[in-house]
């Protein structure tokens, strides 16, 4: 995956080209330093710069600062016009209530056991095809990888009706696998461009290394562990992410695989959405907010891989 | 070469046992090997392609399969010809759906296209704060959407949302928002669902143009700024041009994906469709078809309204393809 590495590595080189760089820029960009420098420009970016960080912050954070602090206000305050600005009388019993009627503590496993599952399979199989497409080049292999390049073209959300149908009956087999986690874990196999970006990270690993390995008497499933995959942390990395991010928030397809069951099998995404309806505004937004907790923090974790990897597969849109 | 060897053994005592002396006896050499080789390529890859089969090549197949029949009552599909197509064609929803599917298009483009690039502009030419500025852009991406939709449906509430407090306020007419009536081609219930559609999803956009503003060479600027350029005629001569193969592809991407809108009006609208289906998508009205009707769900009229948007999106991405490579 050549622009993980050049994003990384252009992370790096920035870094410390910011640092060398203080008397005299040489990687310039649409105004230059000497331009900023003078007092005009220091006072116009002074503003700018304020500007941007202000309107950034009440754009960006501010419905945050309400999703988490609506939450924390009585049913009669959260619903009171006009609305106040912060809790006037400050209730953490509703994110506790929250917690109890609308069975957050399930909804939040489920997505986690969803979106963990999936990644699992996934590592699994589209490692495995990605590999095999790239190092051992099977027969038919080149048909095999135009056929999943070309669902690329196809958008997910136009196939709904016709993988419903058959998640409902698999052909052959006649499972009905609605309801099951399956339903959600075996369709995000089905992701072309998992196989794409790994099977591009796979072919520019040097063939030397596995031919050395393989005349050494190493099986491809050894020369895909010791060798492939110790170079491959950063895409797969990369993968994981996108993957785990995508399961977590995804929504039409968990509310028609996963939808209605007790004990509830929906994922936090599609059950607060279900709870909308007759639940008092300020436990919905105290389930939204608790909702939001996990990704917010993953993001906050993860975030520099999480940016590297976006210009690599965030294509994806 | 060791598989070679092993191959060569393993036939041997194929032979030595009478196992199938038939078939491995007769033919050349490597055929055996290669044989192996590809069996145990195969099976690494048989996993992902079972999953595409059945989640995916199959369902594409099955789905214009199932756009031209009808249920038999009693179970099972009959042919029907083309009667899935006309009924849908039929049905004033489905032109509405449509309509508001490119209305929602147009302003997700004019609002949700050039906003990202701007920013990423401005944040490119900015000395501090970046990484901070950074994470605010893509933190409302990584929330569940259903969270950050229910928190806007909350602002939008026009009793007590804090959108209409802030037109109070400023003495501004206030408004219905995601449920104002009326369907003008710009109606203030679409763009309610843009806004909060743009909210959302901007960041990944703007961090893509970032990264390829930081890949523009300082020169080209330096050069335009010695000729005299501005700001904007360097933006113009330089940037854009420098970024018009990602402008282009993001272009397409989103169109795309905004063809799609699903949850976005269907987390504001209660799965409703807005006042008089002014929200209501193509992708919803498929949901609808298929699962919402409670007794006249009918999967191959929403099979035959997914045929028409896969066929339309191809179109467009096709058509956007080959008109850029034109110019390029």
């Amino acid at each position: 995956m050549a622009s993980v590495f050049t994003a990384t590595r252009s992370n790096r080189a920035s870094k410390s080209a910011r640092a060398a760089r203080r008397p005299a820029s040489s990687t310039r960009t649409l105004i230059s330093d000497v331009s900023l420098n003078r007092r005009s420009g220091k006072i116009i970016y002074r503003t700018v710069l304020t500007l941007v960080i202000v309107v950034f912050t009440l754009v960006f954070l501010g419905p945050l600062y309400f999703l988490f602090t609506d939450g924390l206000k009585s049913t009669q305050e959260v619903i009171a016009t006009p609305p106040t600005l912060y809790p006037h009388h400050v209730y953490p019993s509703s994110y506790v209530q929250s917690w109890n009627r609308l069975d957050v503590g399930l909804m939040l496993w489920n997505s986690v056991y969803y979106a963990f599952g999936a990644l699992a399979f996934q590592l699994v199989f589209d490692v495995a095809a990605a590999y095999s497409l790239s190092k051992l080049r099977p027969a038919l292999g080149n048909v095999v990888l135009f056929l999943m390049l070309a669902t690329l073209m196809i958008p997910a959300t136009v196939l709904v009706v016709p993988q419903y149908v058959t998640i409902a009956n698999l052909p052959l087999l006649h499972w009905n696998l609605i309801g099951s986690p399956e339903a959600i874990w075996l369709p995000s196999v089905a992701n072309a461009f998992n196989i794409f970006l790994l099977k591009r990270f796979f072919d520019s690993i040097p063939t030397d290394y596995i031919d050395a390995a393989s005349v050494d008497g190493a099986s491809p499933l050894m020369i895909l562990w010791k060798i492939v995959l110790p170079i491959s942390r950063p895409i797969i990395g990369v993968v994981s992410i996108f993957s785990l991010v995508a399961v977590w928030k995804d929504f039409l397809w968990p509310l028609l695989v996963e939808y209605g069951y007790t004990p509830t099998r929906e994922t936090l995404n599609v059950g607060i959405w279900q709870a909308a309806i007759g639940t008092p505004q300020n436990l919905l937004i105290a389930a939204s907010a608790m909702a939001a907790v996990p990704t917010i923090l993953f993001f906050l974790i993860f975030q520099r891989n999480i940016m590297a990897g976006l210009t690599a597969g965030g294509i994806r849109g | 070469m060791a598989n070679v060897l092993t191959g060569v053994a393993r036939r041997t005592l194929f032979e030595r046992a009478g196992a199938s002396p038939a078939t491995a006896g007769r033919r050349p050499r490597a055929v055996l090997p290669r044989a192996r080789r590809n069996a145990g390529a195969w099976a690494f890859l048989i996993g992902a392609v079972l999953c595409f089969s059945f989640f995916s090549w199959y369902p594409i197949v099955r789905e214009i399969i199932m756009s031209f029949q009808k249920p038999v009552y009693g179970g099972g599909y009959a042919w029907a010809g083309w009667v899935n197509y006309t009924r849908i064609f039929r049905d004033p929803t489905f032109w509405q759906a449509w309509r508001n599917t490119l209305e929602f298009t147009v302003l997700a483009l004019v609002i949700g296209y050039a906003v990202p690039f701007v920013v990423a502009i401005v944040l490119n030419e900015l000395r501090h704060a970046r990484g901070f500025l950074r994470v605010l852009v893509y933190l409302p991406v990584m929330l569940p959407p259903a969270s950050a939709l229910l928190l806007f449906a909350y602002f939008y509430n026009p009793q007590y949302g804090l959108f209409n407090d802030i037109l109070h306020t400023l003495h501004l007419p206030t408004s219905q928002w995601v449920f104002q009536p009326g369907t003008g081609f710009i109606s203030t219930a679409m763009v309610s669902v843009v806004i909060a559609s743009t909210w959302m999803n901007m960041g990944s956009a703007t961090l893509i143009y970032l990264a390829a503003l930081q890949n523009i060479p300082g020169e080209l600027y330096e050069a335009a700024e010695l000729e005299g350029a501005g700001i904007l005629r360097r933006i113009r001569h330089v940037t854009i041009p420098q970024t018009r193969l990602i402008l282009m592809l993001l272009l397409m991407l989103q169109v795309v994906a905004t063809m799609q809108m699903f949850i976005e009006s269907f987390v504001l609208t209660n799965g409703g469709g807005g006042v008089g289906d002014n929200t209501q998508s193509v992708v919803m009205l498929i949901y609808q078809y298929a699962f919402a009707m409670s007794g006249a769900s009918n999967y191959n009229s929403a099979s035959a309204l997914g045929v028409v948007l896969m066929l339309v999106l191809a179109v467009f991405s096709g058509g956007f393809l080959w008109a850029t490579r034109e110019r390029g």
